[in-house]
């Protein structure tokens, strides 16, 4: 190494620095520390003990992690694609040539602004089964017997799926950005050669934005399977037949009140073999229907 | 466009835009009711002051949910002492209070129209001195509770201890998440040297490892240094830097061209300079990005604080409006509920219309260019 090079080398590492320190203490240490734990049994006061793979054994036979799995995957099998065609659709709308369009946009936004734990008490109360105000409302169009919505297992996920959508305006104002991408010259060559709204929407609209629609759906994923706070706001646990226990909300329950931090370290490690299983299903069916501009 | 497609636009955004606007609407209506208002069916939108003469004198009268029919009003007063607050006695066949205090009252029920009723049966509830009023002599008008924010407040028990952590952690997390991500996406996008890619492959990594991973040996680690039930553990981290915003920013800085640093370092600019007088306030919008998520972020923020935070003394505005649903004796006081959600909903949103452009540009470039 020349001194030229060695003193670049020591400008570089000087500005990268606090970045190197953080990086050491606060996630290759945990990462490595998170591993060895999901192998012991641990509770944060004493020293772990090793058990080796029991951790993941008993997961294997824990009927409420299996639930915990199971009501995750079929939340955001309600809410993922729910809100991705809704946010969308909301995009294709706001993109329109009206009047008062920033007002608009800015109004299916703010939601999206509001804290988890505001939203959750909201939406507490609106959906209160006797006192709220969407089972009055369907009082009113006739339907007396109106679901119980915190209350029924069947309907407590549908219901924080409904709260998803009104938080929807992050993913619309990144498909927003995405449609000023779309060429202008496909879309005039669509409409000369006839083609309706819809064909347009679909073979030129659609493909376009299509790269920004998968980076939505891994997001979508990655956040899904993390979900944790409405829940645990508006149920305080589990709730009804413990039908909103989500993975990361047992996985909490287990480090923080039961004190199993390493059955919670071996969870944390299968939620992240999760996470790349599922982005990897979802990068092999984006291959056929993705198309990147330029390729 | 023709002329029904537009017509048809404009009715889906102006009726969606009314569903998105509801859920706020009702919490400032349920934030500016009395309580027993917030339990009235079918709900109202507008709270109302119901006023009797009690005792020759108007007072504010509390009509309960279960008033329905317009009839006699019995009313029980609000006090806990055993004052009396109005006799009631039959003349000319009808129930008339004959004294009174200031105190407000509370509708208990309706009595049924016939005079003959005895009205005692409607008192037989525990304590108290109940007035008996016809109900066309109750009015009522709106009257909106601001109050309820005072209220709420007082209800949050220590709210200024919560606004004042949840500030403290804002400004701390917003100084040190810029700075030090401001400084490390310089290193990684304005200087040329050895192991600067790999490194910078090491940072992208670490933005995929999901939270729980790290979540309990960052406990242990805290509470190894003794920070457990302080605000340490939410802040000290933001000082180095943080994967995403460095990536956000080195994409910014690299916008700029190499002349520039080049011209400055002939003139015998140093690095530190460069970075201080010249890149950072080219950078202005992307550092004013970094700032607003990171502001949001630290006041929206549950589950750090839910980790850390041990006593309720030292919570912020997020983890208190939680503890307000256990605090109430009973049910949730939903009007102070929605009053201290609306303080706390309030600073962001204005901060949205103020950073309006800075916000869409940001979410966009972290959609488009991650």
């Amino acid at each position: 190494m020349t001194t030229g090079e060695r003193q670049r080398t020591c400008f570089g590492l000087a500005f990268v620095s606090p970045w190197l320190l953080g990086v050491a203490v606060f996630t290759i240490y945990p990462v490595a520390a998170s591993l060895y734990y999901s192998f012991c049994d641990y509770d944060v006061l004493s020293r772990p003990v090793w058990i080796g793979l029991l951790n993941y054994s008993d997961m294997a036979s824990d009927r409420v992690f299996w639930q915990s799995v199971a009501n995750t995957l079929i939340f955001n099998l309600i809410a993922l694609p729910l809100g991705l065609v809704f946010a969308l659709a909301l995009a294709l709308l706001l993109n329109q040539p009206v009047r008062a369009r920033g007002g608009f946009r800015a109004i299916y936004y703010l939601p999206s602004l509001v804290p988890a734990v505001a939203g959750a008490m909201i939406w507490l109360w609106i959906l209160n089964g006797r006192l709220g105000l969407l089972n009055s409302a369907l009082g009113l169009v006739g339907i007396h017997h109106p679901p119980q919505w915190l209350a029924d297992p069947a309907w407590t996920k549908p219901s924080l799926a409904l709260m998803s959508l009104w938080g929807c305006g992050n993913t619309v104002v990144i498909y927003l950005a995405a449609l000023q991408g779309v060429p202008r010259s496909l879309l005039e060559a669509a409409m000369i050669d006839g083609a309706s709204a819809w064909d347009r929407l679909l073979n030129v609209t659609l493909p376009a934005i299509s790269p920004v629609i998968y980076f939505n759906l891994i997001i979508g994923i990655v956040g899904g399977l993390q979900v944790f706070v409405p829940a645990f706001v508006m149920w305080g646990g589990g709730g009804p037949n413990r039908s909103v226990l989500f993975y990361a909300l047992y996985l909490y329950q287990n480090a923080f009140e039961y004190r199993q931090m390493g059955y919670a370290c071996a969870m944390a490690w299968m939620l992240c073999l999760l996470i790349l299983a599922l982005t990897w299903a979802a990068s092999l069916s984006s291959r056929r229907l993705v198309h990147y501009q330029g390729d | 466009m023709r002329v029904p497609a537009k017509l048809f636009t404009y009715a889906l955004l102006i009726a969606g835009a009314a569903i998105f606007i509801t859920p706020f609407a009702w919490m400032l209506s349920t934030a500016l009711k009395p309580l027993d208002q917030t339990l009235s069916q079918p709900p109202e939108w507008l709270a109302r002051r119901y006023e009797a003469p009690l005792g020759g004198r108007v007072q504010e009268v509390r009509p309960g949910a279960l008033v329905t029919e317009p009839s006699l009003w019995a009313i029980e007063r609000g006090a806990s002492e055993p004052v009396v607050l109005a006799e009631v006695s039959v003349r000319d066949g009808e129930w008339r209070p004959t004294t009174g205090t200031g105190v407000p009252v509370t509708v208990l029920r309706t009595l049924p129209a016939s005079p003959s009723a005895p009205w005692r049966e409607v008192i037989g509830l525990a304590g108290g001195t109940r007035d008996v009023v016809p109900a066309a002599s109750i009015s009522s008008h709106v009257a909106l509770r601001w109050g309820n924010f005072p209220g709420a407040i007082r209800a949050m028990r220590h709210f200024p201890r919560y606004l004042a952590n949840t500030l403290v952690l804002c400004v701390l997390n917003v100084v040190g998440t810029v700075l030090s991500s401001a400084l490390v996406a310089y290193g990684f996008s304005r200087l040329e040297w050895r192991m600067r890619d790999p490194l910078f492959g090491l940072l992208l990594a670490t933005m995929m490892i999901p939270f729980p991973v790290v979540m309990v040996p960052l406990f242990g680690l805290f509470r190894w240094l003794g920070w457990i039930g302080t605000l340490k553990p939410l802040w000290v981290g933001s000082f180095c830097a943080s994967a995403f915003n460095v990536f956000l920013l080195r994409q910014f800085f690299r916008t700029i061209p190499k002349d520039l640093s080049e011209a400055a370092r002939i003139d015998g600019c140093g690095e530190l300079r460069i970075f201080w007088q010249i890149i950072l306030p080219l950078c202005r919008p992307a550092l004013v990005v970094v700032a607003l998520f990171t502001f949001m972020g630290t006041w929206n923020d549950f589950l750090g604080p839910l980790i850390y935070l041990t006593d309720d003394r030292d919570y912020t505005l997020a983890l208190g409006l939680r503890a307000m649903q256990t605090t109430g004796s009973g049910g949730i006081e939903w009007n102070y509920m929605m009053a201290a959600s609306t303080l706390i909903i309030l600073p962001v949103i204005a901060l949205f219309f103020v950073a309006q452009r800075s916000f869409i540009e940001g979410i966009a470039l972290t959609g488009t260019k991650a």
